[in-house]
C-alpha cells in the first residue's frame, strides 16, 4: 500500500472575495508547473439560480513553488467564457486538464448543456492559450470528442497526457441514466482515446477499469502518472445511488498498467481514505498526482465534491 | 428538368397508425422491392406528460405503380431511444439503404434541450427482416456534433457510389433569437461524409457547407437526396428562411437543386429544379423533404407539401 501523508487543505474558494463567478467549489485540480509557482486549474461556481441550477467556470490559483500553501494569486477572470446559445458548453466548463504543446498551453475540458429529460449532458472540448494559460480560446464551437454508439452521453473528466509521442486522453463515458427516487443519476466508466495530434481522436472503445462496488459503480477522474517502469492511475469511484453522503460517496481507487491499455485495479493499494473528521471526512475524489522538486503530491477534493476546496497529500516512499 | 405531379398519395389521417399517431407523414423514403415499394415516413404521437410531439417511423407498402396501397405497418419499425439518449424524443427522418442482405436505417434522433428546443444526431439501425423491424447498433449516434459542426447534425441521406458510402446530411451553424418574445430559431447547412463500412465516417473538411446559399446567410437547407441520372449526380434538398417560415408562404420551404460530376463540387441551380408550389392544392404554400429514387425505369420524387407534411406526402415523376 502506498502511504500518503495528508498535508491539509490548500485552497478554499469560499474565502475568495470580490469574484461573483467564484462563490464556492474548487473542483478537479490540474497542475501546470512554472519556474516560480504551480498554476492549479480548477472549476468553480457562482451561486445557483432561482431553480437551483449552477453554471461552472474554470479558473486557476498560483501556488508558491517553495511553499504550496502560500497562495500567490487567483485568476482575475475565468480562463474561458461559456459557450454560445445551443452549444455543448453553454452552461459549464468543468473539469479542465492542461498540457504544454510547444509555446502553447492546451486545455481539454468538459462542456455542459442542459436537457429536458435528464439534468445535463457533457462532451469534451479543446481550447488553446498563447499567454501561459491565463486566457484560452476555443478551437471551435463544437466538441473534439463526443458521443458514439457505445458512449451515448456524458463524456467528461478529460485527462490529457503524452507518452512516447502519442497523445492519450483518459475520460469518462456515460453508460446509463439510472432513476433513483425519481431523480436521474448518471453512471459512467473510465475510457481512453489515442491521437497523433491532440485534435483527432480514436477511441479504444472499452472500459479500462473493472467495476468493484457494483455493476453501476460510477468512476471518474482517471489521473495517469508514469513512475518506476509503469503507469499508475488514481481515480475516484462511488455507488450509483445515494452517493452524496459519507456511506456511498466517492473514494479514491488505484490501478496500474505497463501498456496503457490493460489495467489492474487494486484499490487496497491506493493508500488514501476519508479522514475521521474535517473537510475530507465524508468523501475524497478527483485525485491529481504530480511531481515537484523530487516529491510526489496528490491534490484531491473533500466533502461535497470540492464545495470547500481542494487539499494535498505527499507520498512517502515511491510509486512502484 | 420537369416533374409531373401525380398528387398526394398518402394521407396519415385516413389510416390507423401505431402508437395512436393521428397526423404527419413526413420525409417519405422509398425502399424498392421486386414487386412493391416500401415507403417509410415519420409520424407523430403526443407525449402526454409534456404535450409535445414524439416522432416515430412507420411505413406504407405500395404497388409498383405507386398508386395502389397494399397496407401500412402495424408497429413502429424502431423504438425511441432510452433516457438521456440522442433519439429519446423522436426519430425523424430515417433514410434506408439496402446493403448485402440487410437494410441500414440512418436515423435522425431528437432530444430536447432547455436553452434551445432540441438537438439532433445521426444513428444507425439495421434490419434483417426486409425492413419490418430494426435494431440499433448502439445507444449512441454514429455522427454527432464536432469542432466545426457544433449542433443539429441530422437529416442523413446515404448511398453507395463505386463501393464508397456517401452521406449527405445537415449541421447547425447558428441558434439565433430573431424576435424578442419568440424562442430561438436555427440555421443549418448541408455537409458531406464518406465511409468504407457505413458506420465510421470521414469528412474531408469538417464544417464545410457544400451547397452555396441563395437567399442569404440565414438560409436553412435540409434533407438532401442524391441520385445519378442524365449523366451526372443530382441533388435535391429543401431550403427556407430561418424565421417566420411556418406560416408565411413567402419564407417557407421550397425544393432546391444542385448537380455535380465528382460528388465533391456542387453547382446550385434552383431554376432547373422543375417543381414548385401549386395554387389551391395540398402543396400550395410549401414544398419540403424531397426524396428521389429509381423505380421501373422511371425517376420519382416523393415530397411533403403544406404544414411540413401534417396531412401526408405526394409524388412526382420526371418527364
Amino acid at each position: 500500500m502506498f502511504k500518503w501523508n495528508k498535508l491539509g487543505r490548500v485552497f478554499n474558494p469560499q474565502e475568495v472575495q470580490g469574484k461573483d463567478w467564484m462563490k464556492e467549489f474548487a473542483q478537479a485540480p490540474a497542475t501546470l508547473i512554472l519556474d516560480a509557482y504551480v498554476r492549479v486549474y480548477f472549476s468553480c461556481r457562482p451561486p445557483a439560480n432561482e431553480k437551483g441550477q449552477y453554471v461552472s467556470y474554470s479558473a486557476y490559483v498560483d501556488l508558491d513553488r517553495a511553499d504550496l500553501f502560500n497562495i500567490l494569486r487567483v485568476s482575475e477572470q475565468p480562463i474561458l467564457s461559456l459557450g454560445e446559445l445551443g452549444t455543448f458548453d453553454e452552461f459549464g466548463i468543468y473539469p479542465v486538464s492542461v498540457i504544454r504543446n510547444g509555446g502553447d498551453i492546451l486545455a481539454y475540458y468538459a462542456g455542459w448543456t442542459r436537457c429536458e429529460s435528464v439534468p445535463f449532458n457533457t462532451a469534451i472540448g479543446l481550447a488553446i492559450s498563447h499567454d501561459e494559460g491565463v486566457t484560452f480560446t476555443r478551437l471551435g464551437n463544437g466538441p473534439i470528442l463526443s458521443y458514439s454508439p457505445n458512449e451515448p452521453f456524458v463524456l467528461s473528466g478529460p485527462k490529457i497526457r503524452r507518452f512516447n509521442d502519442t497523445w492519450y486522453l483518459w475520460y469518462i463515458a456515460g453508460r446509463k441514466w439510472k432513476l433513483v427516487d425519481g431523480r436521474a443519476e448518471p453512471v459512467y466508466k473510465i475510457r481512453m482515446a489515442l491521437s497523433s495530434d491532440g485534435i483527432h481522436w480514436e477511441k479504444t472503445n472499452k472500459d479500462l477499469i473493472a467495476s468493484r462496488l457494483e455493476e453501476d459503480e460510477a468512476q471518474a477522474s482517471p489521473d495517469v502518472f508514469y513512475a518506476n517502469g509503469k503507469y499508475h492511475m488514481f481515480f475516484c469511484y462511488r455507488y450509483s445511488s445515494h452517493y452524496r453522503g459519507r456511506e456511498n460517496g466517492y473514494r479514491i481507487g488505484y490501478a496500474s498498467s505497463t501498456n496503457l491499455i490493460d489495467w489492474m485495479r487494486d484499490d487496497a493499494k491506493a493508500g488514501i481514505d476519508v479522514s475521521e473528521e474535517g473537510w475530507d471526512a465524508e468523501m475524497i475524489s478527483y485525485p491529481h498526482v504530480f511531481e515537484l522538486d523530487g516529491k510526489i503530491y496528490m491534490f484531491y477534493l473533500g466533502n461535497q465534491v470540492g464545495r470547500e476546496g481542494f487539499g494535498m497529500a505527499e507520498l512517502e516512499g515511491k510509486l512502484e | 428538368m420537369k416533374w409531373e405531379k401525380l398528387g398526394k398519395i398518402f394521407d396519415p389521417t385516413k389510416h390507423n397508425l401505431p402508437k395512436e399517431c393521428m397526423q404527419f407523414a413526413q420525409s417519405p423514403q422509398a425502399l424498392v422491392f421486386d414487386d412493391f415499394v416500401r415507403i417509410y415516413f415519420s409520424t407523430r404521437s403526443v407525449d402526454k406528460s409534456k404535450g409535445k410531439y414524439l416522432s416515430h417511423i412507420a411505413f406504407v407498402d405500395m404497388k409498383k405503380n405507386l398508386q395502389e396501397m397494399i397496407g401500412v405497418s402495424n408497429n413502429m419499425v424502431i423504438s425511441l431511444g432510452g433516457l438521456g439518449c440522442f433519439d429519446e424524443h423522436g426519430i425523424f427522418p430515417m433514410n434506408v439503404l439496402r446493403y448485402g442482405n440487410a437494410i441500414y436505417g440512418y436515423t435522425c434522433g431528437w432530444n430536447r434541450r432547455v436553452s434551445v428546443s432540441v438537438d439532433t444526431a445521426i444513428g444507425l439501425v439495421i434490419s434483417h427482416d426486409d425492413g419490418i423491424t430494426f435494431q440499433r447498433i448502439g445507444d449512441g449516434p454514429i455522427l454527432t456534433s464536432s469542432l466545426n459542426e457544433p449542433f443539429l447534425v441530422g437529416d442523413p441521406f446515404v448511398t453507395i457510389f463505386d463501393n464508397v458510402f456517401h452521406m449527405w446530411y445537415i449541421f447547425g451553424v447558428a441558434w439565433k433569437k430573431y424576435k424578442k418574445d419568440e424562442p430561438p430559431d436555427r440555421t443549418y447547412k448541408i455537409g458531406h461524409a464518406i465511409s468504407t463500412d457505413g458506420i465510421i465516417w470521414y469528412k474531408k473538411e469538417e464544417g464545410r457547407q457544400i451547397i452555396m446559399d441563395r437567399i442569404g446567410a440565414d438560409e436553412s437547407q435540409a434533407l438532401p437526396t442524391v441520385a445519378y441520372f442524365n449523366g451526372r449526380y443530382n441533388m435535391f434538398f429543401c431550403y427556407r428562411e430561418s424565421f417566420d417560415f411556418r406560416n408565411n408562404k413567402n419564407r417557407s420551404y421550397r425544393i432546391g437543386y444542385a448537380y455535380s460530376n465528382d460528388l465533391i463540387n456542387w453547382n446550385r441551380n434552383d431554376t432547373d429544379v422543375g417543381i414548385d408550389v401549386t395554387e389551391g392544392c395540398w402543396d400550395s404554400d410549401m414544398l419540403c423533404y424531397p426524396h428521389v429514387f429509381h423505380c421501373n425505369g422511371k425517376i420519382y420524387l416523393l415530397y411533403n407539401g403544406n404544414e411540413f407534411g401534417r396531412l401526408g406526402f405526394g409524388l412526382a415523376v420526371l418527364e
